[in-house]
């Protein structure tokens, strides 16, 4: 039975979550219309120069995805373009969309650039937070994708210069708006966010004094690519600042100027930009002025403690009242309370930096309008439940992720763009494959090593990118004059439309069997070019690209003689190179559609849902004997103050009521052989084994309560205890009578050898069961001696507000002198006093830290996967792979890989059921060509290469009795070619990287 | 000589894509280098880079990408190792490290890796020819 279910997605937004979701369902069978308000997608994360804790550089690791985009059959990217109108239910939503006139053809532009460089009026450049300047006809940033210029209309004085050099007639400034309607059987937003307006807080005098600037601008000062090439500058002089503040919280935080919650994202990246900055000059000094540090995630606080120890960094508990400008130096005199002392100081710098917000983006209120979707009182996206529907609205069919439902980080952004494409699925599973369409090629020309090369060359003029410095005849003269070249032209756009049939022509007409372009880079281009030879009835591998653009006339361009040598010899190298090159083979194996989830916590329980509820069998393995995880122990929940079993017990009547589901309980992974796609999983049960074939795997297996034996005398006093085991006393009301109860935080976390890291979880569940006692308990006093608190979660900072005005008592201790237990009272050093108080307290609470469960290293051993530091699983990637392993077809979620609550667990779960669908819902995987392969008769079995192979995809093999040698797991290799050179015979050799294609390019260079 | 001749292995995630950048951004350096694009630093062999020099390389330049940042979680740092050992032996029998560099360029670092080859180039037009070029 149908439902005429639109097998297509409308995702509102191109920023990182939305590309994360677009990549996904295009890849699950899926149509996908990605609209973006802006002409290129990237979002956010475009801006950066880094990323924290790994200071990844942000645009190389995007870049690659926003590529991945463009190129996606099933995904039709509509920029600079609204939506305007939506209509119609789950299943079949009908929109219209308007897109916006750029007054350059998106078809026919083809990024040259010619058009900036003539155009003679400069507008404040949006992307560098308008501190550099662009031409009005550009690209938002050098990797825009689409690599499509736009005119700035209200800019443009029709000077109609870039009309004139357009050799591709791309300009029209006739162009109007247009009307898109298009039919979707679901919706994701993933809009973002904004970033606060600074001037918004006066006293910070931001746009008043030029050396007071916000975090962003910070940003793009310290980008290699940005308006000053990575050069900090004041803006008053010029000069290289030499002391920098950063202030936190600049609208966060604030319930005055209307933004209560924390942004989550302020602490870590003022503590990233600063060490960038200190990076650039080992100088500078750099003081952060803050409210609670909040560094909750994997790595943060190391991080952080880096930022101290190896960088110098000095942060100071604060709040800002007021900056003054010395109007003789310009430098900034700030006056701020210093919160723990409650001393009013004051600081001079000469740059201060704006620790900016992120808020609801503008377009918020508008477009929840068009789609009926609520808003929170904050103007992020509503979700349908904060704990267990993150990413649902009220609205069946429309789900939101990243930072339109609540300020997070990039990692958190992504998971949630993978399970918004997981929960849009489920209504419309059927639709699948429905709407795209596999190309047809023709039948590929056999081609040998041994029959005679005849090599196709085709120069490009690139328009006059490269025809302007490079002399285009003497290349392709040259060309005509290497051996096996039987065919040399040139063409003015070796990408265009035009260019891709002449190539096919030639490859017929001439009976090329090898092909080089001599044009730009084939990081962007390889894969167009080996797509027209595939059309063109050639092997897409016996292409060879010189880059004679990117590396010669862009960088040579003063030196025309020079830069054309540079671009005969990389030509004439990349022809030796194409006269060695083999067919290879893009082999493909299946994928049983089935996975297999380990840990039967929410994590689990969510991710093994989201699986099943899109068809496919997930057995769904607990070594307990009921699911569940460590939400049973607990009472209620954070900060909707619900009691957990009412959480729990509708996903565990879900679970073991799916037919897709197969409960395993009481049970462990034994033995897991195979790869993607195809794993054999021995599971152990009660003395049984069970021998299951699944796809993926999904590891959820959670982590413990740390029990702090021995600290403050928790082992010896009964009335010691954990949160974990108070809530247990809280649920069986088993509390005698108490008057005082003092908690502890941060016991046995962020410590500085050992567990450093800060747990995420327990200040929220501090408030939580304080909030419970004063509840229940309305006489008890209630302290809590914290370190730092860390509400930064949807609803956590107005919750520990909340907390506050019930009359629970805050302390705040230092790590230098931490609160001690003596004879039933707690003594905390008392800052503003500058003495020890005692605390009377009839139970005192120890607030632990999660840890990783037991078994989580025989785990690791049993599926080959890594542990980060802290011993909980490691992710592929910090940033862009938060919810999978390195090894393809293995996926986590939850607190597996660190500690996290509800919110963040279902996120993740729903963002690994999503990757662990891909290749599921695809049917089969398509394996890296060109691999390591072994040539068995000169192989001595040495092992050298096994042993330096970092994804163990080389294994010895015994061939005969006695006799092993060197086999490459086509499956598990990558590609890399890092064994190679360990092979002390030359037995290994990487497809395409040939040694002996390396060494012909090497001596067509030298021996010319 | 005018430019000497430097052989330069790029890995195609960041040392190739810093060049790239370089020709983005438009920044100028001598044409002295020619590259041949590798998957990953990790894959140029020692004993490509000696028959470079057998072959007249002035200089010979591979760059990867940053500690941590490698497409191929360590491929670079195998490459370090190779190259460090490879520069022991060239010292060993007399012809000298300094013709062999290894770089850390990371794909958004153009103008990094303008400057690294405007260094090197100076460097090793400083020491003079190959004495192996015939």
């Amino acid at each position: 039975m149908t439902k005429n279910y639109v097998g297509a997605v409308l995702i509102i937004g191109g920023g990182v979550s939305g590309i994360q979701a677009s990549l996904d369902l295009a890849e699950s069978g899926l149509k996908v219309y990605l609209v973006e308000k802006n002409p290129s997608i990237g979002g956010g994360m475009a801006q950066l120069d880094k990323t924290f804790p790994t200071n990844d550089c942000s645009m190389c690791i995007l870049a690659p995805k926003m590529v991945e985009v463009a190129r996606h059959p099933n995904i039709e990217l509509i920029t600079y373009a609204e939506v305007k109108e939506v209509k119609g239910h789950v299943g079949n939503f009908r929109i219209k969309i308007q897109k916006n006139p750029r007054y350059v053809d998106e078809k026919t532009c083809n990024g040259c650039g010619l058009c900036a460089e003539k155009c003679p009026v400069l507008i404040p450049n949006e992307f560098d937070s308008n501190i550099g300047a662009q031409k009005v006809i550009g690209l938002p940033f050098p990797q825009a994708v689409p690599a499509v210029y736009t005119i700035y209309k209200d800019f443009c004085i029709e000077c109609r210069s870039c009309e004139f050099v357009c050799d591709k007639k791309a300009i029209n400034f006739q162009q109007e708006p247009q009307e898109i309607q298009i039919n979707v059987g679901a919706i994701i937003v993933s809009t973002g966010h904004a970033v606060f307006d600074a001037a918004k807080k006066s006293v910070y005098k931001f746009g008043i004094y030029k050396n007071v600037i916000t975090s962003l601008e910070f940003e793009r000062l310290l980008s290699a690519s940005g308006p000053t090439q990575g050069h900090v500058i004041k803006f008053s002089d010029g000069q290289e600042p030499k002391n920098i503040a950063f202030i936190q919280c600049v609208g966060s935080r604030d319930e005055k100027i209307g933004n209560p919650y924390c942004s989550r994202v302020c602490c870590m990246y003022a503590t990233k930009e600063a060490i960038i900055a200190k990076e650039h000059n080992r100088n500078l000094e750099i003081t952060i002025f803050f409210m609670d540090l909040r560094a909750y995630g994997k790595a943060f606080q190391e991080y952080v403690q880096r930022a101290r120890d190896e960088y110098g960094i000095n942060y100071i508990r604060a709040r800002v009242s007021d900056i003054q400008e010395d109007t003789k130096t310009n430098n900034l005199i700030i006056k701020y309370i210093d919160t723990v002392t409650s001393e009013y100081k004051k600081f001079e710098a000469d740059m201060v930096v704006l620790s900016c917000g992120l808020v609801k983006q503008n377009n918020a209120e508008k477009l929840a309008q068009i789609l009926n979707t609520e808003l929170d009182e904050n103007g992020f996206f509503k979700e349908k439940d904060l704990k267990t529907a993150p990413m649902d609205t009220a609205i069946p069919g429309i789900y939101i992720c990243g930072t339109a439902q609540g300020p997070k980080d990039i990692p958190d952004s992504v998971a949630q763009g993978s399970g918004a494409a997981a929960r849009a699925v489920i209504p419309i599973a059927e639709a699948r494959g429905t709407l795209i369409k596999e190309k047809i090629f023709p039948l590929e020309k056999l081609v040998t090593i041994e029959e005679e090369p005849r090599i196709g060359v085709f120069v490009c003029h690139c328009g006059t990118n490269i025809a302007g410095v490079v002399n285009i005849p003497e290349v392709v003269n040259h060309a005509k004059s290497l051996p096996n070249v039987v065919y040399a032209t040139n063409t003015v756009y070796a990408c265009a439309d035009d260019a891709q049939t002449q190539i096919k022509k030639a490859i017929n007409d001439y009976n090329l069997n090898r092909v080089v372009v001599a044009s730009c880079t084939p990081r962007t281009h390889e894969v167009l070019f080996r797509g027209t030879l595939k059309e063109g009835g050639l092997n897409p591998y016996l292409f060879e690209m010189a880059n004679i653009r990117e590396h010669s006339s862009w960088v040579h361009t003063h030196e025309p003689q020079e830069a054309t040598e540079r671009a005969k010899d990389q030509l004439r190298m990349a022809a030796a190179k194409a006269r060695l090159l083999r067919p290879q083979e893009e082999k493909e194996i299946p994928v049983i559609p089935s996975a297999l989830v380990i840990g039967a916590g929410i994590s689990g329980m969510m991710a093994a849902l989201n699986i099943a509820d899109q068809g496919f069998k997930v057995y769904l393995v607990d070594k307990k004997s009921e699911p569940g995880g460590l939400l049973k122990e607990i009472y209620k929940v954070f900060p909707t103050n619900g009691y957990s079993k009412d959480v729990l017990e509708p996903i565990i009547k879900k679970v073991k009521e799916h037919n897709n589901i197969e409960l395993l309980t009481s049970s462990t992974v034994k033995e897991v052989v195979g790869y993607i796609g195809n794993f054999d999983v021995k599971i152990s049960r009660e003395d049984q084994d069970i021998l299951v074939k699944v796809g993926t795997i999904v590891v959820a297996t959670g982590s413990q309560e740390f029990k702090p034996n021995g600290m403050f005398g928790y082992g010896k006093h009964p009335n010691v205890m954990t949160q974990l085991e108070l809530e247990q006393k809280l649920a069986n009301h088993e509390l005698k009578n108490p008057k005082n109860i003092v908690m502890i935080q941060c016991v046995g976390a962020r410590e500085e050898n050992g567990r450093t890291y800060c747990s995420r979880v327990c200040c929220a569940v501090a408030l939580k069961n304080a909030q419970t006692i004063k509840e229940m308990y309305p006489n008890c006093d209630v302290s809590i001696c914290y370190r730092d608190i860390q509400s930064f979660g949807k609803k956590h900072e107005e919750y520990y507000e909340k907390t506050q005005e019930i009359g629970v008592n805050f302390l705040k201790y230092e790590p230098e002198k931490p609160p001690s237990v003596n004879d039933g009272k707690v003594l905390v050093f008392d800052n503003v006093l500058r003495r020890e108080i005692e605390l009377d307290a009839d139970y005192i609470i120890l607030s632990t830290p999660l840890v990783p469960t037991e078994d989580a290293e025989t785990l690791s051993k049993t599926l080959k996967v890594p542990r980060s530091p802290d011993g909980f699983f490691a992710e592929a990637h910090a940033k862009l792979r938060p919810v999978e392993f390195m090894s393809d077809g293995i996926y986590l979620c939850g607190c597996a890989q660190g500690p996290k609550d509800i919110t963040d667990s279902v996120s993740q779960a729903c963002g690994a059921a999503s990757r662990a669908i891909v290749p599921m819902a695809k049917g089969k995987i398509k394996l890296e060509a060109l691999t390591t392969f072994v040539d068995i008769d000169v192989c001595i079995g040495c092992g050298q290469c096994v042993k330096i192979c970092s994804f163990n995809a080389i294994k010895l093999k015994e061939i005969k009795p006695g006799i092993s040698k060197a086999d490459v797991e086509e499956v598990i290799c990558k590609g890399c070619g890092g064994c190679v050179p360990t092979c002390p015979t030359g037995a290994l050799s990487q497809k395409g990287f040939e040694t002996i294609q390396i060494r012909s390019m090497v001596k067509a260079f030298l021996e010319e | 000589m005018k430019y000497p001749k430097i052989v330069t292995f790029l890995c195609s995630w960041c040392g190739y894509g810093g060049a790239d950048t370089a020709g983005v951004s438009r920044f100028q350096y001598p044409p002295s280098i020619r590259v041949i694009r590798v998957m990953c630093s990790g894959r140029v062999d020692s004993a490509i880079i000696l028959e470079a020099f057998e072959l007249g390389a002035d200089g010979v330049l591979v760059c990867g990408c940053h500690p941590g940042d490698c497409h191929y979680s360590d491929g670079n740092l195998k490459a370090e190792k190779r190259i460090n050992d490879l520069k022991q032996i060239l010292e060993l029998v007399g012809f000298g490290s300094e013709r062999l560099r290894l770089e850390w360029v990371s794909a958004s670092e153009g103008a990094k890796f303008a400057s690294v080859v405007k260094e090197f180039t100076e460097e090793i037009t400083e020491i003079g020819p190959n004495p192996l070029k015939k």
